[in-house]
């Protein structure tokens, strides 16, 4: 059934959805990257619950003239129309006041998101209103998509999308060193508002199918994600959309094997197990590389200390020190070293030296975080600040 | 030494401030100074902590928006002049631990160059390479920036600059928390500049190198307390006024005086 669905063999809609919400994924995963790495995450979280209003009030606006509430283009336009006016309130409270951003999000997002229940709550008792099922839209429901709604939900992801990747160079350098930006010519307070601008239209776009509450998630999980496999942003962001396409298809691909599995939370659901696996099996900054890093270090420990007490003739007392020494064919089982043991005991304790003397030196010591027996002084010291260490060995036998 | 005439008027000056003040709040944190950097020469700018070193740099760029004042980039308005300007901002004001590598960020200054969507073609590659070499880091273009020492972070940034060929430079604290190959690596890049004739101001915090590293000094305490050659300005009187009671008077004749 799971087969099938991941196939696009369960039906029309189950289709329409699929795709809608991996190209909805895709498009979050990317430009929600931008966001978290200019680490203004929960402005996400005002946004989207700002559209709240926009949304209730947009359906009382067409009903009045006559029109289908439930329009879809007409309900996204009126979300991103109040989303617009939280996402000023917030610019506005932290620029012009003394308040902080997350102070001024709280209030944002609460003010609005109350406002907008309030309005909702009047729609339920208008007679258009009972069937509209508006609240459908806090969580999102793909329960009868349109094949137009799909279209717009994609094209519109993609066209943020677009927009986002066409910023890459200047939203990336605003991240990092938003000074230095600023002397590149790069508006900064214009791309805070263009990068949060397309979260809004991100936000817009998926409430149909993930729903305003959950829209963060969509946001910040695909770039928490992909920051567990690179250290490259180009690379973390195309990562993030692509844990986000998946999560968005094989979420949504789940949620239609059964009647009554909600295709947003399920998708962030989805989107969470691929977190998860990531945040365990990433090479470098996963949980199990960590352990087996320190199992290998441990090792590494041993053979260092080893080779020392090799070069400084004392006597090794561990016996997996022994071990390691013996299988590595630097010591004969009778305890003497062998000469490429000779060798290589020696050149660790000139390493060690080196180590020594930058522990004690006043602007490189805090490099020492990164003598964990298995890095030479060679990989981390330029060659002037090697010979500087040499020189100061040199002057101060003592340190050795 | 260097050219110890003044041949600048504010018209010509790499950069000219006049009447500048910034404020913090309701705090004037710099108050009506005026500035003039001379041509082709390397300027200190000392003071105390507080004094509004960085600020005064900051707003030079317009990166902090001045209460009042004006500023002339080769006698023009900033605005048509940034492109000549390259900064050094402190190291402290990034998170080193962004994802990005040595090489990415020395490609950040050819942001100008490449525009937003300008392909990185093999000469930026190049070009980015060779301002990692003369900052003897080379070697490190690949590595994750978070793997690098304060002193080879303060490298990186400098390469960054040296990217952007600019004619005037602008550098905050540059030797704050280095080690004491990468002093003097970045003093030899910043004499080459000067031999380029090229202009430096560094905002500096170690009394005892002004007279072996700078030609210029501008003193600050939220006001400017002087400016000039280092025979001439940077005196026992001048720095004494400039510090008040925060150093010993021993101290300050030992550190201004010729060595």
């Amino acid at each position: 059934m799971l087969l099938d669905a991941l196939l696009l063999q369960i039906g029309y809609n189950a289709t329409l959805v699929t795709l809608g919400s991996a190209a909805l994924g895709l498009a979050a995963g990317a430009t929600g990257t931008f966001l978290f790495l200019r680490k203004r995450s929960l402005v996400a979280d005002a946004v989207s619950h700002a559209t709240l209003p926009g949304l209730a009030l947009a359906f009382m606006l067409m009903v009045a003239l006559g029109g289908d509430g439930r329009n879809l283009a007409g309900l996204m336009a009126g979300s991103a129309l109040s989303a617009w006016i939280g996402l000023l309130s917030v610019s506005w409270l932290t620029r012009r006041t003394r308040l902080a951003e997350d102070a001024a999000i709280g209030a944002v997002l609460s003010v609005f998101f109350g406002f907008g229940i309030v309005l909702l709550t009047v729609v339920q008792t208008l007679s258009a209103g009972r069937q509209a099922g508006l609240e459908s839209f806090l969580l999102g429901s793909t329960a009868g998509m349109l094949f137009s709604d799909a279209i717009l939900i994609a094209a519109g992801g993609l066209l943020v999308l677009a927009s986002a990747l066409a910023l890459r160079r200047p939203l990336l350098m605003v991240a990092f060193d938003p000074g230095f930006a600023e002397t590149q010519g790069i508006d900064i307070h214009r791309m805070d508002l263009a990068i949060m601008t397309l979260v809004m239209a991100i936000t817009v776009v998926g409430l149909k199918v993930v729903g305003l509450i959950l829209i963060v998630a969509l946001l910040i999980i695909p770039a928490a994600t992909a920051r567990f496999w690179s250290n490259r942003a180009d690379r973390v962001v195309l990562l993030a959309g692509l844990f986000g396409g998946l999560s968005g298809y094989i979420g949504a691909a789940i949620s239609a094997t059964a009647p009554g599995l909600p295709t947003g939370p399920i998708i962030v659901l989805t989107g969470f197990a691929v977190f998860t696996a990531s945040l365990l099996l990433a090479p470098g900054r996963g949980v199990l590389s960590a352990a087996l890093r320190h199992r290998s270090h441990q090792r590494q420990v041993h053979l260092r200390q080893g080779l020392l007490a090799l070069a400084q003739d004392q006597p090794v007392y561990e016996a997996l020190t022994r071990r390691l020494l013996r299988r590595n064919g630097l010591q004969r089982a009778d305890g003497v070293p062998t000469s490429e043991g000779h060798s290589r005991a020696a050149a660790a304790l000139r390493d060690e030296t080196r180590w020594q003397a930058l522990r004690s030196s006043a602007h490189l010591s805090e490099l020492s975080a990164r003598d964990d027996g298995l890095t030479l002084i060679l990989d981390v010291l330029t060659p002037d600040q090697i010979a500087e260490l040499d020189r100061r060995i040199a002057t101060a036998p003592g340190t050795a | 030494m260097t050219l110890a005439l003044p041949r600048t008027a504010p018209d010509q000056s790499p950069l000219a401030i006049r009447g500048l003040t910034v404020s913090y709040g309701e705090q004037p944190v710099v108050f009506s100074i005026d500035m003039t950097v001379q041509d082709g020469a390397m300027t200190a700018i000392i003071g105390p902590n507080g004094a509004g070193k960085s600020t005064l740099l900051k707003a030079a760029l317009n990166i902090v928006k001045p209460l009042s004042g004006r500023i002339t980039v080769y006698g023009q308005p900033l605005a048509q002049q940034a492109h000549r300007i390259a900064y050094v901002p402190q190291r402290a004001s990034v998170d080193w631990d962004f994802p990005t590598e040595v090489l990415d960020v020395v490609l950040m200054g050819l942001y100008r160059d490449l525009g937003l969507l300008g392909r990185v073609r093999a000469h930026h590659i190049r070009q980015a390479r060779d301002c990692l070499a003369r900052v003897g880091m080379e070697d490190f273009a690949d590595r994750q920036i978070g793997q690098l020492s304060g002193g080879q972070q303060q490298r990186v940034f400098l390469a960054r600059a040296l990217a952007q060929k600019a004619d005037l430079y602008l550098l905050d604290e540059p030797f704050a928390g280095v080690d004491a190959a990468t002093e003097s690596a970045i003093i030899d890049v910043l004499k080459s500049l000067r031999a380029e004739g090229k202009t430096v101001v560094a905002v500096h915090h170690d009394l005892s190198t002004v007279r072996a590293y700078f030609d210029n000094v501008f003193l600050i305490n939220r006001r400017k307390m002087g400016e000039g050659p280092i025979a001439a300005a940077f005196t026992p009187e001048t720095v004494q006024a400039t510090y008040g009671g925060r150093l010993a008077d021993g101290q300050i004749s030992q550190l201004t005086m010729g060595a």
